[in-house]
């Protein structure tokens, strides 16, 4: 769909040839087209039309005579008493219109500041936003993989998965890697840069910083086991990491970008191993935290019965994140060691709430315990995310 | 007046990247004027870079001021090799030479590269000192103000209109020299958009100097062309409208409501002289020549074609020694003028008395490339030329060009005389090239003018307030202007149906705007006739003898097409007829294109009826009388479309295809077989004198059908080929300017006329079918001067494009109005035996005629409204929106584009922006463009190529116009489309050239908001008028 036109080196001397000057005006009679019929037909318009059925269906990847078919299927003769041929020279007018717009859609600031398309602003955002727009189950299927030439060529396979068309499907890909690589190298919140950069709507944008975060961490996120996850959880998972977690979250002149969790915050978690390490220390808090959970929960007995094996997953999550190769299973890790074995208990959402409030909250009476800010700090985006991952 | 040229390179922005090593590019930019070329330095390693340049100062006399356009290089600095163009700007300082236009131009230019099309922008600062030079003798004509409205311009004032001026320069083509066979494709066509612009510069000098001689300030109606006539040279001519204009001291004072051009110019030119315009009686229909001479020795004659609705009238009693001293006095005041013609359509109230009918003439030239013996430099100009220095000798002489359009013009001027008329109004001129043959046309209409606006107010005289008061303004112009008695040509008069005191031709064709005063009986609509004549490939004279032998032919069947489809809609008038008859290599094409209307003035058009040949055979007849029934219920129904209820007999006129036998008019297929066979076959009903088709031949069968396959627009639409569209008056401010273009192959074996025809047809048809759906977003909406230009690029290809405008118009207001004419008339009616009363006639033909661009208060809110969506919401809306089905799809053109950086340029071919009031014109847009290419397919083939070209000509005649500071081109003309192909070796190329008046104009909206007068629309105009005639 690419409109790019190589830069063709001129020849010199074949003037002469081109258009056959000697005697001919210009040609024509140098060469008649054997056979083609040259069907030139194009309307322009001082101010771009743009019609978003039209758009949408390219954005499919529809080809213009697919695209004139699904029209055809859309009652558009019948309203507008026109005729196929009609219907054919719009949408080829329209899907010209969109490959020349494709080239400034890639990086759209300069879609406003273009001479070329004399569009409204609204029509402007509009187009923007429908371009950058993606398939769920398309982004699901690509959380956590290497933007690479390699997943691009998985994308067949991903394409029958999901039921997007595979055109669609290398369109959207190339708007991850393009968004991945703009702000791979940027300073500050993901999600505005995003938003600075390519014009997007916040939601949008805060999803886009979801995907970049995941390609950036690599996050496991294919497991059978994982599958029952949407990439609306997943994203809000990112978002709760990139927002407690990241150095922006502190200090808004980071030093590094976003979708990099800090070094050193990473390197700290490994200092609250202490408190399942500590045989003390995590008979205090599982006491702290039975006590302050006594007739409030269902699953108490569950609760007491689980403590050592819960907290010593939600403690090692942590503590393997320095480590890329154990990154990659920070989810698998949270579902198999903490969300199964609670469901398999039945505990409710409002129970794990409970829980995990009292969980965060009881070191501060431990004595001897002296990382709670970042306990907390960690705690705070652990807990959303398994709160965000507690569903069927 | 030498002056001096300064010019600052500020920035470029999202140039190419020119290096691929390290993806970036090293641009500097050469800024040339003249001989004198200055440099920037080296931006390195930059795609955006910041010149932050000194100024350029170039010491220029005027006379290159007027000739020579700016020429802006951007390259790419390589140490080892030659630089690399990145593209190009040429900038037409023209606009900075006149002190009411721009003062600076400033902004952000596409760099043009004739190969690659646009690659980024340069912002560039331009301004001109002049110095006062008091040199009687000068060369330079700076000051003279140019428009291409073809109209006295909103915010200024006709003190007198000077006429007719004409300029024509020739040049060798350097698409055409040897030179051109060892250079690139990219110099070549730098040398042609470059020898175009400097002879256009010059012919705006020379025409300038010629309005100086007139003592006049201004050209309107300025038309320039260039014809491609290949070996033989390049011409660029241009006609215009000499005048003196004042300009109306405080354009704010001007009510929004005023911004209609037709108040306006029942304005201007009524403040100062103190009696009211000259208003008397005649007119008659279409009177037509075909004269064809051909070079030198050798010459055709061909018979020259008078036609007309036929009948005969009787001898008018009234009026008579009014005209002839009324012509005696037009007379002297145009005789000094060796051409009284007028590029105008659209005059100040009272200009136009009479119409007589539109008068045309032909001419078949071969262009001769041998008799050029002469080295001569071309203008003894030397240095405009340089670009032609390896072969600088004359192609041709520019007086042999001359000596053509001299000819053409004597004969337009005999016609117009033959009407009893001495002037030619809404006059343009034309070519068709094919090879070596070129058929040059020049049309117009014959009209006798008040010679009040001719001269200095020397001729008012009690003449005049006499026939004023005989003359009511809603119809004098329809009253023939010839002598009943000794008419040029057999003419149906009755007595005006609207005065009753003066005769009227039963049809009125004419190529000029409907007057603002005239009365409409409901709307208007877009009438074509489309016609395609074989003929045989041939050489030279054989080949111009042919040629010559078919135009009169063709003239003959399109004014026949053009009337059977006038009556087939009920109506009576054309306007803004323009007739192209195009040349290819074995066919010729005619198509004209036409507003018809139905006056109030003019009889109530007869039916159509059909006669057959052989009225024995049963079948034969049936089917005739099926036709019949099917063409009297196709009327009815155009009726019923078009509004078109006369307010003498409404329900006899609804019901009946064939209302009054009132007239007698019979149509003849061609001379041939218009001889003795002729009867008169009364068909329908004992009702005699409608329009007879005769049903003789097959031929006549394809005819009729023909005449019935023209299908009405879909609902919500009209369209016209005028600026305004009769019968609607409350447009939105929402406008959608677009080009169209189609190359089509009329592909059969055997071609035959009517087979061709039929594909001309079905090819025109589908391209207005193609539009309506395009733009079914803004209905109800009007196509306004929607415009077709035909070419025959090659053998069975035919070129269509089309230009115009789509207005949205407010139905609900749009019911209320069309209310408002019938009664009118019928008001009109019921006073014509009374004193005709100057006053009340004006009042009520107001609000009818004069103000049907000012929306009432409530459109104009509603529509910024939309236009100043706060951000929020938008979002908001955007973010619900979803796949919208095909009709919800509102696309609007919005004003208002705060947000963006770029500033928002509206085009229109109209002389006026519905809703807006113009309050600057910045200078003309003239402007050509070469766009070539050898990796056709790449860039998606004919029809990608062509889309692209188009979009960056708008592009860069956009950022002209914001350069200039302005915000809208008006009377935009895509005067040339220019298109080859080559797709074996896969190249295209495509010349364009587009002109325009570059304005700045206000929202009345946002007028009112200023403290000025309060907006009550109508009075204003009207109470001017009066205080005038009273």
């Amino acid at each position: 769909m690419s409109g790019d036109t190589e830069d063709t080196g001129e020849t010199l001397g074949t003037r002469g040839d081109i258009w056959g000057h000697c005697g001919d005006i210009w040609g024509h009679r140098a060469a008649p087209a054997a056979g083609m019929s040259s069907d030139l037909d194009v309307f322009v318009g001082n101010t771009t039309l743009i019609d978003e059925e039209v758009y949408r269906l390219w954005l499919d990847g529809h080809s213009v005579a697919e695209a004139v078919a699904r029209r055809l299927r859309g009652g558009v003769l019948e309203r507008e008493g026109t005729s196929v041929a009609v219907l054919q020279s719009d949408t080829r007018d329209h899907y010209r219109t969109f490959q020349m717009l494709e080239r400034l859609l890639h990086v759209p600031p300069r879609l406003l500041q273009q001479l070329l398309f004399q569009i409204p602003p609204e029509r402007q955002a509009l187009l923007v936003q429908r371009y950058y727009a993606f398939d769920e189950a398309l982004a699901r299927e690509l959380l956590g993989k290497k933007l690479s030439k390699g997943t691009k060529k998985e994308l067949d396979e991903v394409s029958a998965r999901t039921g997007v068309g595979i055109r669609s499907c290398r369109r959207q890909f190339d708007n991850f890697k393009r968004v991945f690589k703009a702000v791979e190298e940027l300073r500050g919140p993901l999600a505005e840069n995003i938003q600075q950069l390519f014009l997007l709507p916040p939601p949008l944008a805060r999803d886009y910083a979801a995907i970049v975060f995941f390609a950036n961490s690599r996050f496991e996120t294919g497991k059978r086991r994982l599958q029952f996850l949407s990439f609306a959880d997943f994203a809000a998972c990112a978002q709760s990491m990139m927002g407690h977690w990241s150095q922006g979250a502190l200090a808004p002149e980071a030093a590094e970008p976003d979708g990099d969790l800090p070094k050193s915050f990473l390197q700290d978690l490994k200092e609250l191993k202490v408190l399942v390490t500590d045989k003390d220390l995590l008979d205090q808090h599982k006491s702290l935290v039975c006590s302050a959970l006594r007739g409030k929960i269902s699953v108490y007995n569950e609760l007491e019965a689980s403590f050592k094996a819960l907290s010593r997953a939600l403690v090692n999550v942590g503590g393997k994140l320095t480590h890329a190769r154990d990154v990659r299973d920070f989810f698998v890790d949270l579902v198999e060691k903490v969300i199964e074995p609670c469901r398999s208990d039945k505990w409710s959402p409002g129970d794990l709430r409970l829980f995990l409030t009292h969980y965060t909250a009881a070191p501060r009476n431990l004595p001897g315990f002296r990382h709670q800010a970042l306990w907390e700090r960690y705690m705070a985006a652990i807990t959303a995310c398994l709160l965000r991952m507690y569903h069927d | 007046m030498p002056g001096k040229l300064k010019v600052k390179i500020v920035a470029g922005r999202h140039l190419p990247v020119m290096d691929r090593a390290s993806d970036l590019t090293d641009a500097f930019v050469e800024v040339k004027f003249g001989n004198t070329t200055f440099k920037t330095d080296v931006y390195p390693k930059s795609l955006n870079p910041q010149w932050n340049s000194e100024w350029f100062k170039f010491e220029v006399d005027d006379e290159e001021l007027q000739d020579e356009p700016l020429q802006i290089t951007v390259l790419d600095h390589d140490t080892y090799s030659a630089n690399d163009a990145i593209g190009k700007v040429y900038i037409d300082i023209d606009p900075l030479l006149y002190s009411e236009a721009a003062t600076v131009i400033s902004g952000w230019f596409p760099i043009y590269d004739t190969i690659h099309g646009i690659r980024g922008e340069i912002n560039v600062v331009v301004k001109v000192d002049l110095f006062n030079d008091l040199n009687r003798f000068r060369q330079s004509s700076c000051g003279v103000k140019f428009f291409c409205t073809t109209s006295i311009p909103k915010c200024y004032r006709a003190v007198i209109i000077h006429g007719f001026v004409e300029e024509l320069v020739v040049n060798e083509d350097p698409e055409y020299q040897w030179i051109d066979r060892i250079r690139t494709p990219r110099a070549s066509n730098e040398a042609r958009q470059r020898l175009i612009s400097l002879m256009s510069g010059e012919l705006q000098r020379k025409i300038g100097l010629k309005v100086l001689e007139m003592r006049g300030n201004a050209v309107v109606g300025y038309l320039q062309c260039f014809d491609l006539e290949g070996e033989s040279g390049l011409v660029v001519r241009a006609i215009g409208t000499a005048c003196t204009l004042d300009k109306l001291s405080n354009t704010s004072a001007f009510l929004p409501a005023c911004n209609s051009p037709s108040k306006e110019m029942k304005e201007s030119p009524l403040v100062h002289p103190p009696s009211h315009g000259c208003r008397s009686t005649h007119n008659s229909p279409i009177h037509t020549a075909t004269g064809s001479r051909l070079t030198q020795n050798f010459s055709v004659s061909v018979p020259t074609l008078i036609y007309t609705g036929m009948g005969s009238g009787s001898a008018g009693k009234e009026g008579g020694p009014f005209k002839t001293l009324l012509r005696q006095q037009t007379q002297s005041a145009l005789e000094q003028r060796e051409f009284p013609f007028f590029t105008l359509t659209t005059f100040p109230p009272g200009f136009l008395v009479h119409v007589g009918g539109v008068v045309s003439a032909r001419s078949v030239k071969l262009l001769d490339r041998i008799h050029n013996p002469a080295f001569v430099g071309i203008m003894g100009n030397t240095r405009s030329y340089k670009l032609l220095d390896w072969n600088s000798f004359n192609s041709d002489e520019p007086e042999t060009r001359d000596a053509w359009w001299a000819e053409i013009r004597q004969e337009i001027k005999s016609h117009a005389k033959a009407l009893g008329c001495h002037a030619v109004v809404g006059y343009s001129e034309s070519t068709s090239i094919c090879e070596e043959v070129c058929i040059l046309s020049a049309s117009g209409t014959a009209a006798v003018l008040n010679p009040r606006f001719l001269q200095d107010g020397t001729m008012e005289g009690c003449l005049e307030q006499r026939i004023e008061e005989a003359s009511p303004p809603g119809c004098g112009f329809c009253h023939i202007p010839y002598d009943e008695l000794n008419m040029p040509f057999p003419a149906h008069l009755t007595y005006c149906y609207n005065c009753r005191k003066q005769k009227v031709p039963d049809v009125l064709f004419t190529t000029i705007d409907l007057p603002v005063e005239a009365i409409v009986v409901g709307k208007g609509c877009l009438i074509q006739a489309r016609l395609c004549r074989l003929k045989k490939k041939a050489q030279a004279e054989a080949n111009a003898t042919s040629i010559s032998n078919l135009l009169p032919f063709m003239e003959y069947e399109v004014h026949t097409q053009l009337m059977n489809k006038l009556k087939l809609r009920g109506m009576n008038a054309l306007f803004g007829l323009r007739i192209q008859i195009t040349v290819g290599e074995n066919m010729l094409m005619g198509l004209a294109s036409a507003t018809g209307v139905y006056l109030a003035a003019l009889p109530t058009p007869g039916g159509i009826q059909i006669a057959g040949k052989t009225p024995n055979d049963g079948t034969y007849e049936q089917h005739i009388s099926h036709m019949q029934k099917k063409i009297n219920d196709t009327i009815a129904k155009n009726k019923e479309l078009y509004e078109i209820n006369p307010p003498e007999l409404p329900e006899e006129i609804i019901g009946s295809p064939i209302p009054e036998p009132r007239q007698r008019s019979r149509l003849l297929r061609s001379q041939s077989e218009s001889s003795d066979e002729v009867t008169e076959l009364d068909l329908s009903h004992g009702k005699k004198d409608a329009f007879v088709l005769e049903i003789d031949d097959t031929d006549a069968m394809e005819d009729v059908h023909s005449l019935l396959t023209d299908v009405p627009p879909p609902s919500g639409f009209y369209s016209c080929n005028t600026e305004i569209m009769p019968g609607i008056n409350n447009w939105t401010p929402e406008i959608q300017m677009f080009t169209a273009v189609r190359v089509s192959r009329l592909s059969n074996i055997n071609p035959t006329n009517q087979t061709l025809n039929k594909n001309f047809n079905d090819l025109c048809e589908n391209l207005l079918k193609s539009l309506y759906f395009k733009l079914r977003s803004m209905v109800p909406c009007c196509l306004c001067h929607v415009n077709f230009t035909v070419a025959l690029p090659e053998d069975e290809l035919v070129q269509i494009a089309v230009t115009a405008v789509a207005i949205t118009y407010d139905k609900n207001q749009a019911l209320q109005a069309n209310k408002a004419p019938t009664e009118k008339s019928q008001q009109r009616a019921s006073t014509d035996n009374e004193e005709q009363l100057q006053f009340p006639l004006e009042l009520c033909s107001d609000p009818l005629s004069a103000q049907p661009f000012s929306p009432a208060k409530e459109v104009l809110e509603g529509a910024s409204s939309h236009s100043g969506i706060p951000a929020a919401q938008r979002a908001t809306s955007l973010e619900k929106a979803s796949p919208l089905a095909e009709g919800y799809l509102r696309h609007r053109s919005v004003p208002s584009c705060t947000n963006s950086t770029v500033s928002v340029v509206k085009m229109t071919p109209l002389s006026f922006l519905p809703g807006a009031k113009i309050t600057k014109y910045l200078g003309i847009i003239n402007m050509f463009f070469i766009r070539e290419t050898t990796s056709l397919r790449e860039e998606g083939g004919v029809s990608g190529f062509l889309h692209a070209f188009i979009a960056e000509v708008f592009a860069m005649v956009r950022a002209h116009v914001a350069a200039l500071g302005g915000n809208a081109v008006v009377s935009y003309i895509m005067k040339q489309c220019v298109f080859m192909e080559n797709p074996n070796k896969n190249q295209a190329q495509c010349l364009i050239n587009v002109s325009g008046d570059a304005v700045i104009f206000v929202r009345e909206s946002e007028l009112e908001m200023l403290p000025v007068q309060p907006s009550t629309a109508a009075p204003q105009p009207t109470s001017s008028a009066g205080d005038v005639t009273t």
